[in-house]
């Protein structure tokens, strides 16, 4: 049970890692509920990105536990992480899609190389999941035939595709305008209520993404400064994440921009 | 500075290449050992194997060609001063088969296959499609790395085969039929005097060229950074790197192997 009193899907406890000199992460915990979408927003640099790339095991940390269905996934060998991995899909913030591959090759190609499907199956399944995120008719585009919100869709649908129960968003509008961007937080929204989803998503794109989020996590320093629901978060008065929300810089980063 | 943060600082550098080059093996033997445990992907191989081998063709019948050619013309004329034009085809097989076949070959495919190879994992590693592999549970040495590693084993050999074969070829029309060599010597010379052994040493040194120019470029291209400059710098050094390598290692090779 996570703080929140609801059954987290995945649990982070005190992680940290550092880069060289830098302590990226200084002491992460927080929990995120299990079919909820969780929110991860903070200024540049604070550790966003790298707390996201510890959760899909692209990194390790030095120390602490993320624990996903009961399983502490920084102490499996490479085995065990592939299984983990099972449960994820991602979305990266360039959408990560093959230049090689079509639309539809790209979006079958989990269940191509990681399931004994038949062609038929597969091609049902991309269909269909095309459709739910609304690219019918595009199988046979190449990723640099399609504008950036159409390959962030068909990212979507790579990562959808093998029915994860976890879904990963690192910065999903990222180069979208403001309509592109209302388009693709209320897919996000639609897909995660449809597919009952748990989702991570960290985003810069505040406050619109408060919209689509049921929790919001900020991250300042390496550190979650304050989470809780966005109703939470967004009324209580914490210095920083007030700075961060109105869209200035925080109190030492303008203060080395001055110096 | 003092003399201990002097120290320090060397001891920092030494532990530094020492961890890089401890990746750059480990990179080679984790590529390896990907190629004989299961999933087997031989579409992925035949895909490399066009790119490295297939499309490098044209460009090495070229060079053969203007190789030999030019060899034959040069061998003539040094020959015609001793008068021993009846050697032409055995020195301008020797050369091609022992040393030139492989090296430039080698060079032609890393310059070619290398430096695209280079870019195109660089560019992959810069969009995260490399770490995009990894989140869907495919290892992406395995996948990526693996084909062109065996693609450069199978390839180089073959490629420096038909370099040789062609020189040969160019160096008895310009010997022979622009010069006026003795054609039959040209050939006879050339069963006389090439041995198992010579073949066996080109052989052998293309082999050892595929390995590291793949080796080299995938490296390079994987270990690409994340900004506009680093896929260029990636191909760049991976065409230099393994130019400089083969020409180092060739001189190597043949003082062990002569």
């Amino acid at each position: 049970m996570s703080e929140s009193g609801k059954d987290a899907a995945i649990q982070v406890k005190d992680l940290r890692r550092r880069f060289g000199h830098q302590q990226v992460l200084d002491g992460v915990s927080l929990d995120f509920p299990r079919g909820e979408i969780t929110t991860i927003v903070g200024p540049s640099g604070c550790g966003k990105t790298v707390l996201l790339k510890h959760l899909n095991l692209l990194l390790r940390p030095d120390s602490g536990q993320i624990v996903i269905d009961g399983i502490d996934v920084t102490r499996l060998g490479s085995r065990g992480v592939d299984a983990a991995r099972e449960k994820f899909g991602m979305l990266f913030q360039a959408g990560a899609l093959f230049d090689s591959l079509t639309v539809f090759d790209n979006v079958a190609f989990p269940l191509v190389e990681k399931t004994h499907l038949s062609r038929i199956e597969i091609a049902d399944r991309v269909h269909e999941t095309l459709s739910a995120v609304g690219l019918d008719g595009m199988e046979k585009k190449y990723p640099s035939e399609m504008s950036g919100g159409m390959q962030k869709r068909a990212a979507l649908a790579r990562a959808l595709i093998r029915r994860p129960v976890i879904l990963m968003l690192d910065e999903p509008t990222t180069g979208l305008d403001p309509a592109r961007t209302g388009s693709i937080h209320a897919l996000i929204r639609a897909t995660q209520q449809r597919f009952n989803l748990t989702a991570v998503l960290v985003s810069h794109d505040v406050p619109a993404v408060f919209e689509i989020s049921d929790r919001i996590a900020f991250m300042h320093q390496g550190k979650i400064a304050v989470s809780g629901t966005v109703a939470e978060v967004t009324s209580v008065h914490n210095e920083v994440l007030d700075r961060f929300l109105a869209g200035k810089a925080s109190g030492e980063d303008s203060a080395a921009a001055a110096g | 500075m003092s003399v201990i943060g002097l120290v320090g600082r060397l001891g920092a550098l030494i532990i530094d290449n020492i961890i890089s080059l401890g990746e750059f093996v480990l990179f080679m033997a984790n590529a390896m050992i990907y190629a004989v445990l299961p999933p087997y992907k031989p579409r992925l191989l035949i895909r490399q194997l066009r790119a490295i081998g297939a499309d490098s063709l044209f460009l090495i019948l070229l060079i053969g060609a203007f190789t030999g050619m030019v060899l034959g013309l040069q061998g003539y004329n040094t020959l015609r001063r001793f008068g021993s034009e009846g050697a032409l085809g055995t020195v301008v097989a020797l050369v091609l088969v022992r040393e030139l076949g492989p090296v430039l070959a080698a060079l032609m495919v890393a310059a070619r296959a290398g430096s695209a190879m280079a870019a195109e994992l660089g560019a992959m590693q810069a969009t995260e499609q490399i770490d995009a592999l990894s989140v869907m549970a495919i290892n992406p040495v395995q996948y990526l790395v693996t084909p062109r590693l065996l693609a450069g084993l199978i390839s180089f050999p073959l490629l420096t085969a038909v370099f040789d074969v062609v020189g040969i070829l160019g160096g008895y029309v310009v010997g022979v039929d622009l010069m006026g060599a003795p054609g039959s010597s040209y050939i006879n010379g050339i069963g006389e005097n090439m041995t198992g052994h010579d073949i066996a040493t080109g052989f052998f040194k293309s082999v050892v060229f595929g390995l590291v120019v793949m080796w080299v470029c995938c490296y390079k291209g994987y270990h690409a950074q994340r900004m506009a400059t680093g896929v260029s710098r990636a191909t760049t050094e991976a065409v230099v790197l393994s130019s400089v390598l083969i020409l180092v290692w060739d001189y190597f090779m043949t003082s062990i192997l002569l």
